[in-house]
């Protein structure tokens, strides 16, 4: 039986040589993540059953980086809960504040997640790494709890979705384009419980951020994850990085029974989804007499170092609108001190931005750029819900970064090229 | 169980169900009281235990945060009928005891306040209001050991010999 990526990577973490589409089985897990929303929930799970040891120190990360740095009293209280817990069961990987980052930006970087890997993360992002060809699905608390006591996860073989490219994106399009357009193609149960694979001479020429961007966004389709095959480009990332061993899962050949949808890259132009759902896409240059309040560029799709590199480049020479308010997250701190040594901060904050510490706070409306009622943001974020950066009645569109930036400029939804 | 109905439509996330403001606690009281707010802002005041929250397509998209469905349960609902479940909100439940049922028709069908019926043993809803049944599909072996367990801590507790 040929197997696709998703099920060969998760056969290999089982004592089965095979599994296919609608098996239910219990996979070993390489490495699982809470933040400070989840964790603390699993950490109460964990303790209410009364376990004492974890499976695995060394394959736990605790990153606090949702409600911090700490906004509240409660907030505060959630984030002592993890170190409390990481000093207890002496874990790894619990990142203080100063020297974390958002985490799907984070454990890439930290070479925590690799090539091959079975991850799971409370928080529904974490198909982010599958860029790197590995199988990594979000969970909830309970899951992580029971993967702290197990190192184990329940799952649904899923069936895949391949998305092939071919042609070269336009100049101002990014893997965020891309994803933007396939998520306005499907629908967002599009993928509904199943892995889309993104794959072709497209996917194959993008650097590995655009790679997170496009993986990162699997979630809004409703698909279990992203993947991509691990190749030179990824290999290339994870060396020097890799904090452990890892076996990248190569396939070859393919089922000939899975759905394949084709797109033309060359003709995925930059998109924007309008509220209220990431399904809601339209060419970024249809929407040039939408007026915003907000500008936001970071978080775990878009904070990457590319990312700041664009919006630099667009901002250079430029101002912020006077009636905007542009605010930039670099996802991590090494992304964060590099966007520093190579002057993008200058540019930045020349042109009237305020730029942040590393949090996915203004994302999820939990505090750092939240929205009053009536306000429009244009945001480079992943979720587009009603009141998902503030009040109910404030509207979120979703974009690539050179469209936030070229945004923030003029003050209106705007292509990049009008600038440039 | 027996409840009356709540129709909600497609893709209710998890933003609506409770909002990324509310989640700096997971205290079920504390969540229940925003339960649903951003969607329709009486809900947490006038849902009576045992009432049934029937929606659309892809119920409970978005984010991770089990506090959604936790501030469910937090309203004492006794189950959710959706089209369909998105998949995170659809392992939660499962996991800490919130019972769902997928079902198309009865999705479509069952309208507002309605007084509706759910037999999980014989996989039936029934509509005292409208008069008429639906069966649903049980959940593979797998799922209905983890629920009889009292969710999945318990079912691996006991899996561990504790």
């Amino acid at each position: 039986m040929v197997m696709t990526l998703a099920e060969k990577i998760i056969a290999a973490h089982t004592d089965q040589a095979e599994v296919q589409a609608g098996q239910f089985v219990y996979a070993g897990v390489d490495f699982c993540l809470g933040n400070d929303i989840t964790a603390p929930i699993a950490i109460k799970e964990f303790e209410d059953a009364g376990i004492e040891r974890v499976f695995d120190r060394k394959r736990i990360a605790l990153v606090p980086d949702h409600f911090t740095p700490n906004k509240d009293i409660a907030s505060a209280e959630q984030v002592k809960m993890l170190r409390r817990f990481a000093e207890r069961h002496r874990i790894e990987y619990f990142f203080e504040i100063g020297r974390m980052g958002i985490e799907h930006a984070l454990l890439p970087e930290m070479g925590l997640v690799l090539p091959g890997d079975l991850v799971i993360g409370a928080d529904s992002h974490t198909c982010t790494y599958g860029a790197l060809g590995a199988f990594a699905v979000g969970v909830g608390s309970t899951d992580l709890a029971a993967c702290f006591a197990t190192g184990k996860v329940w799952l649904r073989v899923p069936e895949t979705i391949r998305f092939m490219f071919d042609g070269k994106l336009p100049r101002w399009s990014s893997g965020k384009d891309i994803i933007l357009h396939v998520i306005g193609d499907i629908g967002v149960d599009g993928a509904l419980y199943k892995v889309m694979e993104f794959t072709g001479p497209t996917i194959s020429s993008l650097p590995m951020d655009d790679r997170f961007a496009i993986c990162n966004m699997a979630i809004e389709a409703g698909a279990k994850t992203g993947i991509i095959k691990t190749d030179d480009v990824t290999e290339d990332y994870v060396r020097g990085r890799a904090k452990r061993g890892y076996r990248p899962c190569h396939v070859n050949g393919s089922p000939d029974n899975i759905e394949t949808r084709s797109y033309n890259a060359s003709k995925i132009s930059p998109q924007v989804a309008m509220p209220s759902l990431p399904s809601n896409v339209c060419p970024a240059e249809e929407l040039s007499h939408i007026k915003i309040d907000q500008v936001v560029i970071g978080s775990c799709t878009n904070g990457r170092i590319s990312d700041m590199r664009i919006a630099a480049q667009i901002l250079q020479g430029r101002k912020v609108h006077p009636s905007v308010r542009l605010l930039i997250f670099p996802a991590t701190q090494e992304t964060y001190l590099q966007a520093v040594r190579e002057g993008l901060m200058d540019v930045f904050i020349g042109a009237g931005a305020a730029v942040s510490t590393p949090t996915c706070g203004p994302c999820l409306g939990g505090h750092s750029g939240v929205l009053a009622e009536g306000e429009r943001c244009l945001s480079t974020t992943n979720r587009n819900f009603p009141g998902r950066m503030g009040h109910p009645k404030s509207e979120v569109y979703l974009s690539s970064p050179a469209v936030a930036a070229a945004s923030a400029v003029t003050g209106r939804i705007t292509h990049p090229e009008e600038l440039i | 169980m027996r409840g009356r109905c709540w129709k909600f439509g497609d893709n209710i996330s998890t933003d609506h169900i409770i909002a990324g403001r509310f989640l700096s606690t997971s205290e079920p009281g504390a969540l229940a009281a925003h339960c649903m707010e951003d969607a329709r802002p009486e809900f947490h005041k006038e849902v009576s235990p045992g009432d049934i929250v029937v929606a659309g397509d892809n119920f409970g998209c978005g984010s991770s945060r089990e506090h959604a469905p936790i501030a469910m349960k937090g309203c004492k609902i006794g189950a959710v009928i959706a089209s369909s479940f998105a998949r995170i909100f659809f392992r939660n439940s499962i996991n800490i005891g919130l019972p769902i049922i997928e079902s198309v028709e009865a999705a479509r069908e069952i309208e507002e306040g309605d007084d509706v019926e759910i037999d999980m043993n014989k996989s039936r809803i029934l509509n005292h209001t409208s008069g008429k049944t639906y069966s649903f599909e049980p959940f593979p072996q797998e799922i209905r050991d983890i629920i009889a367990a009292g969710g999945l801590m318990k079912y691996v507790k006991k899996k561990m010999g504790k």
